[in-house]
């Protein structure tokens, strides 16, 4: 095997490798590109991320709720219904078949509906942790929040939830790099993303070996952020001598 | 530690490199008796039934060729083995010896003629335009501003940017998953036209629920030499590869192949393509050479 790592400094259009690898005047590198994709890929993961953990957050807090049989089995049903497609099929569904039947939506780009369809995706799998990690709880913790005259509303908020997102932060976060992992799914409706950008290249330049290693790289770099970013906010909201004392950053 | 897996990596790569390397493809095909065809699933030239079962103009003439070969060696029996290939992986499975001769849709280009060897162009692929026929588009300069779709992993998307540049044309872009998803995007309006090399073209509108719908228009984008791909640096295979379809061009077989595949019904619908030879094609019939598609020039 040998390896041409310039192929990255090469001219998409003359295939040319120029004196800087970034190219000048609308000129545009592989390099360039990837870094757009890069961009890209980043982009769809951390807005996705946020309305997953939004979405996901209520939707696991409204399954727990005492009393109100209608408003869980509403969000059994979201869990339910996000959890049990294939993410691909999500997409394919938004994307082809739902505009054939609102044809408003037709309008829609790629890029924000791969950002709903993977956020919601995400966020009936963070739901679960968030009603496990409050179900997780001794029963005696909501009692205590009654005993206090709180309401529902502040029982959660100044008792169960604190307590419960602690617990779910190791799950919280494989599910936040699964997140960047999945963006890659995004290149079936067409987001100039790293996985698209992958396929795209190696074609182009036949140097398939160099762009997938690189674009790996990329993924790892992404994905593992988000795992130091996590392992940080485990460690900051770390209780002494309320949970057993993890390493953090699973 | 780290350092010693990496070593190890690359003792292994290396090896693998010599072994491809110590090539001589008749020898081995003599030796073992069988020959590995790498085929497609779906493309224009070649496709399954199902079944284990290839077909299409090149996979036949790939079969043809493998005749030719057994003849040559005098075996009394050869052995065809067929392995799908796909745009990723043809051009490893071809230099690690697992496939031995791939005739699918392979562009025959000089950032490929580093690695692998090429038999003489049997096909000239023509990058064409499909729209709608109510459009009204009838080439390229009526695509300004409007939406253009193409196959992700195709050499089209990069004549597209070329003629973005050359023509000085501003168009969205987006970029189907696959041929049929990039075709859906035509059907159902997300774009106005999509850009592919014409055998794909006809072929996905002739598989469509309305073909009168559709129509491939304009002038050719870019003409692309298909071949067969075979390892580099061994010429006596690449010369009875040569002489074979030599031998089939100059007493009309691989015309009457072509007509069978491309204008009358084919298997598994039993529609017509209806891609007549085009001229691009007859040329490189009638001189027979292996020079890439940077050494043609859209007339």
């Amino acid at each position: 095997m040998n390896w041409e790592w310039q192929v990255f400094c090469q001219d998409t259009i003359t295939m040319e490798v120029g004196a800087s690898c970034f190219g000048k005047g609308g000129d545009v590198t592989y390099l360039d590109w990837m870094l757009s994709a890069w961009g890209w890929t980043v982009s769809v993961s951390l807005l996705s991320l946020v309305i997953a953990l939004v979405v996901g957050a209520l939707v696991g807090t409204l399954r727990t709720l005492e009393g109100r049989p209608w408003v869980v089995r509403l969000g059994n049903a979201w869990v339910e219904l996000f959890r049990n497609i294939p993410l691909l099929v999500h997409i394919f569904v938004w994307y082809h078949v739902v505009p054939a039947i609102f044809p408003a939506m037709k309008s829609l780009p790629g890029f924000v509906l791969v950002v709903f369809a993977l956020g919601f995706f995400t966020s009936a799998r963070i739901a679960e942790q968030v009603r496990s990690g409050i179900q997780a709880l001794p029963r005696g913790q909501r009692y205590a929040g009654m005993a206090m005259g709180f309401s529902t509303f502040q029982t959660y908020r100044y008792v169960l939830l604190p307590m419960a997102f602690r617990i779910i932060i190791p799950p919280l976060t494989s599910e936040t790099m699964n997140v960047f992992k999945n963006s890659s799914v995004a290149f079936a409706v067409s987001v100039a993303e790293l996985t698209m950008f992958a396929m795209q290249a190696q074609e182009e330049t036949a140097r398939g070996v160099e762009v997938y290693l690189a674009v790996t790289g990329l993924y790892v770099i992404s994905a593992f952020a988000i795992n130091r970013v996590m392992a940080f906010i485990e460690k900051r909201a770390r209780v002494p001598g309320l949970l057993a004392a993890g390493a953090g950053g699973h | 530690m780290k350092k010693h897996l990496l070593a190890a990596a690359i003792t292994l790569l290396a090896a693998g490199s010599a072994l491809a390397q110590a090539g001589d493809t008749l020898a081995k095909i003599k030796s073992s008796g069988a020959l590995t065809l790498g085929v497609r699933e779906s493309s224009g030239l070649g496709y399954t039934l199902g079944n284990g079962k290839y077909v299409g103009f090149h996979t036949e003439m790939s079969e043809r060729i493998a005749d030719d070969i057994q003849k040559q060696l005098g075996l009394a029996k050869l052995d065809v083995k067929y392995q799908p290939v796909t745009s990723q992986n043809r051009i490893p499975l071809v230099t690690n010896g697992t496939v031995d001769l791939e005739c699918g849709s392979t562009t025959n280009s000089a950032a490929r003629q580093k690695e692998v060897a090429f038999a003489v162009t049997t096909y000239v692929e023509e990058v064409r335009i499909a729209v709608n026929a109510q459009s009204g588009i009838t080439g390229i300069k009526d695509l300004n501003g409007k939406t253009i779709v193409t196959t992700t992993g195709t050499t089209s998307v990069q004549t597209l940017r070329k003629n973005k540049r050359a023509d000085g044309l501003t168009f969205k872009e987006v970029m189907g998953k696959d041929h049929a998803d990039s075709f859906l995007m035509l059907e159902t309006g997300r774009a106005d036209a999509f850009i592919m090399d014409g055998s794909i073209l006809a072929a996905n509108i002739s598989k469509s629920k309305a073909p009168q719908d559709y129509k491939i228009v304009g002038e050719v984008l870019s003409v692309e030499p298909i071949a067969c791909m075979l390892r580099k640096d061994d010429p006596a295979f690449k010369k009875a590869v040569d002489d074979s379809i030599k031998r089939q061009i100059a007493d009309g077989s691989l015309a009457k192949l072509y007509d069978k595949w491309f204008m009358q019904p084919i298997p598994p619908a039993n529609v017509k393509i209806g891609l007549p030879l085009s001229d691009a094609t007859k040329d490189a019939w009638a001189h027979p050479n292996d020079k890439p598609m940077e050494s043609y020039e859209v007339k």
